[in-house]
């Protein structure tokens, strides 16, 4: 049967991994073509990549390292940051992402995820969905521009719609726990894995394995960290096997025989 | 460049440069087809068999790619067909009514059902018949909403399951199929293509 997903994630600025809470004070992680390949060996299922260059030089580089990662990497890479038209989400493609996820610019003009899933298909078509807690009332609203945007736009509805429009996966990030370390928010993605029919990946607030669990025992069908990885305090390989004896589907088979 | 030449037959916009990296990483040299000659002349042939079933089936008509590329799977020449290319040895799919397939095997291609989530995304167990010679037992990397849901008589087969079982590859001599992606497989898909570059012309 098909396993749940571990997928590191690696924020990518001009070319160099680096890591922050939620924007502020980035600082340099490693090389990107090396951190990659250290997922793969560890057991990562997949990688998302994240470009969060500010300037049009830096949206070059990340082309660049795109390529470069996929000339190594033997596991699927999802890569989001700056798609605005599906000629950004093109360009990615060839350079060697297999999924392109648009965040705000699909919020702004829905039609995107369209023209991208009939371009390249639904199963390159990836909507992040970044949802804040209501400030008032039940339930989440949609936050853009790196958390700075309140949009009011109802998260479940705007879910549903992006399926309706071609998206073929969700990524949903919790805005309130990102960075907080504190787990995923497992009310959230049991309201958006039980509204559509399509993959949900879990983001933001993941410190420890049974986190990750928690997300998977909620709806989740893949969990997506960064911290807990790039700190090194635990391996995909340590995770994967408290997943497994949790009793969650797991792919826990070496992979270090790739050259 | 130096390696075994893998000639790669387009069917549609989506990118190749997944499948190009995986061929170079097991020695091929992996190029584009640029003729219908291409095909019925080459050592190895891959159709990575991107887009719906009836875009690539237009893609391959339109070309001129349908009768050589049948020809050469009945023959028996190295051929590797992935993802919607394994559909594509199929007569029709739900996925595209009207359209027509190569019609090497007589079996459906049907829409998972809806007990599960659709597009199958992630890594599936699959168990091979122990007449595979290239697919193995182990743990392969599917991105798909259609498959063929039983197996065809007359191939070596491996299966998976997703709310049913259904054909995660098929094997003739060094014609293979795989409804998973070999090239995002890790180690798993690795050797699968090894196997296969490394099969004679």
């Amino acid at each position: 049967m098909l396993t749940a997903r571990v997928i590191p994630c690696l924020d990518v600025n001009d070319g160099r991994v680096v890591k922050g809470v939620r924007f502020q004070g980035l600082r340099d992680a490693g090389d990107p073509v090396e951190l990659s390949m250290s997922y793969e060996h560890q057991g990562a299922d997949e990688l998302v990549m994240l470009d969060v260059s500010a300037t049009p030089e830096g949206r070059g580089n990340a082309l660049v390292t795109v390529a470069a990662v996929r000339q190594e990497l033997g596991i699927p890479l999802t890569v989001g940051g700056g798609v605005r038209k599906a000629a950004d989400a093109g360009a990615l493609l060839e350079a060697g992402a297999d999924k392109v996820a648009a965040n705000t610019a699909a919020v702004t003009r829905p039609e995107l995820l369209t023209e991208i899933a009939d371009h390249f298909g639904s199963q390159c078509a990836i909507v992040a969905i970044d949802a804040a807690r209501k400030a008032e009332g039940e339930g989440w609203e949609v936050v853009t521009l790196s958390g700075k945007n309140r949009t009011g736009m109802d998260a479940i509805g705007w879910a549903r719609e992006a399926v309706e429009r071609g998206a073929g996966e969700i990524l949903l990030t919790s805005w309130d726990r990102d960075g907080t370390r504190s787990g995923y928010d497992t009310d959230l993605l049991r309201a958006v894995s039980g509204a559509v029919h399509v993959p949900v990946i879990a983001s933001g607030g993941a410190a420890k394995p049974e986190h990750l669990i928690e997300a998977l025992q909620s709806g989740a069908d893949a969990v997506l960290a960064a911290s807990i990885f790039h700190d090194g305090d635990y391996t995909l390989g340590d995770i994967k096997r408290v997943m497994a004896a949790a009793g969650i589907p797991t792919r826990l088979e070496p992979t270090t025989d790739t050259p | 460049m130096s390696g075994r030449e893998v000639v790669v037959c387009a069917t549609g916009t989506a990118n190749l440069a997944s499948v190009f990296a995986g061929l170079k990483r097991v020695g091929g040299a992996p190029r584009m087809a640029t003729s219908a000659d291409d095909i019925t002349g080459a050592g190895h042939v891959m159709l990575p068999g991107v887009g719906s079933f009836g875009a690539a089936m237009a893609a391959l008509d339109k070309s001129g790619m349908t009768a050589p590329l049948r020809a050469r799977i009945v023959l028996g020449k190295p051929t590797l067909s992935i993802c919607v290319g394994l559909q594509l040895f199929c007569r029709t799919s739900e996925e595209s009514p009207g359209a027509v397939g190569l019609g090497i095997v007589d079996a459906p291609v049907t829409r998972f059902p809806e007990t599960v989530r659709v597009p199958q995304f992630g890594w599936n167990d699959i168990n091979a018949d122990p007449t595979c010679k290239v697919v193995e037992d182990g743990f392969a990397y599917f991105a798909n909403s259609y498959a063929m849901a039983e197996a065809p008589a007359g191939w070596s087969v491996a299966m998976a399951d997703h709310g049913g079982r259904f054909v995660a590859a098929m094997e003739k001599g060094a014609v293979v199929a795989c409804q998973f992606h070999p090239e995002l497989s890790g180690a798993y898909g690795h050797g699968l293509l090894k196997r296969w570059i490394d099969l004679p012309c």
